[in-house]
């Protein structure tokens, strides 16, 4: 197959959604032509087609299943710092010229200005543009998702309850701009869930994994790595029954590879997005150039990814993603921009305008957000430490970008006693403020690891996927929301 | 009516017959396709939302989302599919996709939907429609005199993150094969501010709204402005705490979520798959016996009320807890079925809980807790719905001798959810009925709060 170009991505975005509609290239420029209107500085077509499925497994059978289309056409209309912004699930030209009526609202007068003569976008090919609720016949997922439920309760007779998840995204999307760019892309996305209850001596605990990205379903099946989500599920259920009461307190904590780079999502990453910059709401605002953490500490957000969960081959408005270093050892370098906070703050746009949908206004937004590897062995990062937590999985975070302020939730970690890891202890909050914790940073591991392929970021009531990551890192004090005082 | 209301053609709901129509269609599509039984609803949500900062408008939005959902049965065989597109033949691909979903899922005993017999008879008038006649202009008006409000209360309010107004109008049909077919509008209107405050040390935002089913049950544009600006400003210059473990008392902004963790671990779908810390506790003593807990689902205006739930099933008043006993879970027919029990109507969730309020007001709780915390805001979900147990992050106020001492940050609160229910000092009956949940100031025992 020789579909694996963004051209072909773009062609066939455009064949998916603008074709079925009817709608030509005079079709567009009638309603740019439309949209124009005196003080609209600049315009935004996002066309979205957009199929998904979810299954589920539970009590060993598949009870649920479900398919939903979303289609629509958002229009947004700029002038200066203003937003003008209308949508529509009909994607037929009457509905377009009345949304654009809608959007350019928002212009007073001021120059007209013409849309300039069409031309194609290039992004990038970090994934193939294929459909992966079509990636395995129906049978294929019913049985895979057997397979998971009877793999979990094979492994312990403690497992009480198991629910596996399958769901998949087939999101086509154009987006056509006044500066005449036109650019498409079709993004596969897909994951699988395992949660599990575990019950002995009247204690109850839960455990879950999982993993996704953007490609077809076969790759769960690829090297059994359905199973390993099983394994983890179940071993985190049974590790918990173990668990005993959390430590409370300031302490140095070990954070460990991969997921627990929600650290860096929460910590920094929000505070460094362009809208809140330009704002001046952030605690992060007009500190370029200032050490904001330890020398140890280079972070990145980087949507060029090869197949995760982050990445994207163009954002919603058309500009290919890229690697962005947002601190380079210890030194604030940039923000996250989309074009209107990029233009607003007199910056390059660097690929992070992101929407949830057609019926949302794009916003900067994080793609894959990580810390690049550091020189010390990851035993030695424990055996410095006398006595923390040491913590491995977490569930979510949040942050208030004004005071700087983070959490994030452990939901497996260990206490360290004499520079060893002891004894398992239940799930507790962390929290810290952004511009110092990375600031006490000691110790940074040489092990990279990207997370599996299972987060999702909310703001301003919008969801997109992403990624983070981190090597193991210390934190010489960081405050743990246990209950042992 | 409705039509005229956001000054532009976009904003007007279509009648509620065409809905019913097409909800009638997919359920006779079903049923032509072989589905033993089938339900379906549709929905149609239009609104106007602007956003204003420092003076200027920054986001004019005009919303209009149509979404149809669609859930058949071949015995007990279930499967479902839904689509933002109302046309016909769109319609039949909907049913469609729901039917080829049901080949390939189990049979479960449990399946199906409601009880014929629990439909709604008739559905009340629950007073929910009051569409506001607003303009763009109108609206951008409104923002601009709350955020000033908010800018002009103190020099040291120094930023904005704007003022937001929103309003919305809703239609939504549900129909079964039992026969049931009802619908109703609603509408929901929100005026909010936030805003940044700075004095010397770092900044810190705080913000205020209202919301309601009428325009004339908001709040002022002016009085929002100054609650955002107040609440900003006495959050200034915080101090963390030492490690220590005190009474706590939630503000009722987030005594809401405390209530909000109760009716998920006694909902049902928690409950069959024993993924609570309440399960099996019907009868059993929850919280301190001055405890009385309510749905109200009939309240006329009220931001939870509904006259049928998600499956057609009639809501009605009851009693969650009496003298702190656990009187009924929060049921659907799904979950009522594989408890061996009935449904409660709450298929979707609960409709307007209500913990009734005690005798004192916030300042009279600060006296009786004496020394401890307030909790005005909690971050991050550090909640574990299995075991109960209870970890977030927080900030508030340190009191010392019944009064506000200073502003708190970077602290957290932990504790269980089962002592933090049983543990429940004082209701206040500083009842804030900005939503579903109407709750009072709750006071706990001892929590632990890690700090410095």
């Amino acid at each position: 197959m020789d579909t694996n170009t963004v051209e072909n991505g773009l062609a066939l975005a455009r064949a998916h959604i603008l074709a079925p509609a009817g709608l030509t290239e005079s079709d567009l420029e009638r309603v740019f032509s439309q949209l124009l209107a005196p003080g609209v500085d600049a315009a935004d077509l996002y066309f979205q087609l957009t199929r998904h499925e979810g299954w589920v497994l539970e009590d060993g059978i598949v009870k649920e299943g479900s398919r939903s289309l979303d289609q629509g056409v958002g229009v947004r209309a700029i002038s200066g710092e203003q937003t003008g912004f209308a949508y529509s699930d009909e994607i037929i030209l009457p509905a377009l010229l009345e949304a654009s009526g809608a959007a350019k609202a928002i212009a007073r007068s001021g120059q007209s200005r013409r849309v300039q003569a069409w031309c194609q976008g290039s992004g990038l090919q970090l994934y193939r543009p294929l459909n992966p609720l079509e990636s395995l016949s129906d049978e294929d997922k019913i049985a895979l998702l057997k397979r998971v439920d009877a793999e979990a309760r094979r492994l312990d007779p403690r497992v009480e309850q198991v629910i596996v998840s399958l769901a998949a995204v087939h999101d086509v999307m154009v987006v056509a701009n006044s500066d005449g760019r036109i650019a498409g892309d079709v993004r596969p996305l897909v994951r699988l869930n395992v949660s599990v209850i575990a019950s002995a001596n009247g204690r109850r605990e839960n455990g879950s994994s999982g993993g996704g990205g953007r490609f077809g379903y076969e790759y769960f099946l690829e090297g059994d790595r359905w199973r390993t989500y099983a394994h983890e599920a179940v071993r985190q259920a049974l590790l918990n029954l173990e668990a005993v009461e959390a430590p409370a307190g300031t302490m140095p904590v070990v954070l460990g590879p991969g997921w627990p780079g929600v650290l860096l999502h929460e910590a920094v990453g929000h505070g460094l997005e362009g809208d809140f910059n330009r704002k001046g709401t952030s605690a992060f605002t007009g500190r370029i150039g200032e050490r904001v953490a330890s020398p140890l500490c280079t972070i990145v957000d980087d949507g060029t990814l090869d197949r995760r969960r982050g990445s994207l081959n163009v954002d919603d408005e058309g500009t290919p993603t890229q690697c962005t270093v947002l601190i380079e050892k210890g030194v604030l370098k940039g923000y996250m921009q989309d074009t209107l906070n990029a233009r607003l703050m007199g910056m390059a746009p660097t690929g992070n305008g992101r929407r949830e949908s057609y019926a949302h206004l794009p916003m900067p937004r994080m793609t894959n957000t990580y810390m690049l590897a550091g020189p010390h062995d990851p035993q030695e990062i424990i055996r410095s430490v006398k006595r923390g937590l040491y913590a491995v999985n977490f569930g979510g975070g949040q942050v208030d970008i004004t005071s700087g302020k983070f959490v994030f939730s452990a939901s497996e970690a260990y206490l360290i006693e004499d520079g060893k890891v002891t004894r398992p202890v239940k799930g507790a909050t962390l929290i810290g403020s952004g511009p110092e914790v990375l600031t006490r940073v000691s110790m940074v591991g040489n092990d990279l690891q990207l997370d599996a392929g299972v987060g999702t970021c909310g703001k301003d009531g919008q969801s997109v996927p992403v990624g983070v990551g981190q090597p193991t890192l210390k934190i010489d004090a960081m405050t743990v929301g246990g209950t042992q005082a | 009516m409705a039509q005229a209301h956001n000054g532009n053609e976009r904003a007007g709901l279509p009648p509620q017959a065409e809905l019913e129509a097409l909800v009638a269609l997919a359920l006779e599509e079903a049923k032509r396709l072989g589905a033993s039984s089938a339900e379906a609803g549709a929905s149609v949500d239009v609104g106007l939302s602007v956003n204003v900062r420092k003076g200027e408008v920054d986001t004019l939005q005009h919303q209009r989302d149509r979404s149809l959902g669609v859930t058949v049965y071949f015995g007990q065989r279930k499967g479902s599919a839904s689509s933002s597109d109302f046309r016909r033949e769109s319609v039949l691909e909907t049913v469609r996709a729901a039917c080829s979903i049901a080949r390939h899922t189990s049979e479960d005993p449990a399946q199906g939907l409601a009880d014929a017999e629990l439909m709604a008879k008739d559905v009340p008038d629950l007073d929910l429609f009051h569409p506001w006649a607003l303009s763009a202009e109108e609206a951008i008006a409104i923002a601009r005199e709350c955020e000033a409000a908010a800018l002009g209360a103190d020099p040291r309010i120094v930023n904005s993150d704007g003022a937001d107004v929103s309003t919305h109008i809703g239609l939504r049909v549900y129909g079964n094969s039992h026969g049931f077919l009802g619908g109703y509008r609603a509408s929901r209107h929100s005026l909010s501010c936030m805003v940044v405050g700075r004095d010397g040390g770092e900044m810190q935002r705080d913000y205020w709204y209202t919301v309601g089913r009428a325009p004339e049950l908001l709040e002022s544009a002016a009085s929002v402005g100054r609650k955002a600006a107040e609440r900003t400003l006495r959050r200034l210059n915080p101090r963390r705490l030492s490690t220590r473990k005190v009474p706590v008392l939630y503000a009722p902004e987030v005594a809401r979520g405390l209530l909000g963790h109760f009716i998920a671990a006694i909902s049902g779908g928690a409950l069959y798959r024993k993924a609570s810390f309440l399960v099996d506790s019907l009868g059993q003593r929850i919280f301190p016996d001055f405890v009385h807990i309510e749905e109200q689902p009939h309240i006329k205006r009220g931001l939870g009320s509904a006259p049928f739930d998600g499956e057609g099933v009639a809501t009605r008043p009851r009693t969650l807890v009496e003298d702190g006993v656990l009187q009924g879970y929060v049921l659907s027919s799904y979950s009522a079925r594989k408890l061996g029990m009935q449904t409660t109507g709450n298929a979707g969730g609960v409709h307007n809980l209500i913990i009734r309020p005690g005798a004192l007001d916030f300042a009279g709780l600060l006296k009786e807790m004496g020394t401890g915390l307030v909790v005005t805001e909690l971050m991050g979900q550090g909640v574990n719905g299995v075991t109960g147990d209870y970890s977030r992050g927080a900030s508030g106020f340190w009191v010392e001798n019944g009064e506000l001492a200073y502003p708190v940050q970077e602290i957290t609160v932990a504790s269980n959810l089962k002592q933090m229910f049983a543990g429940l000092r004082a209701v206040g009956s500083d009842v804030d009925e900005r939503g579903n949940i109407r709750t009072g100031s709750l006071l706990l025992d001892g929590m632990t709060v890690a700090g410095e």
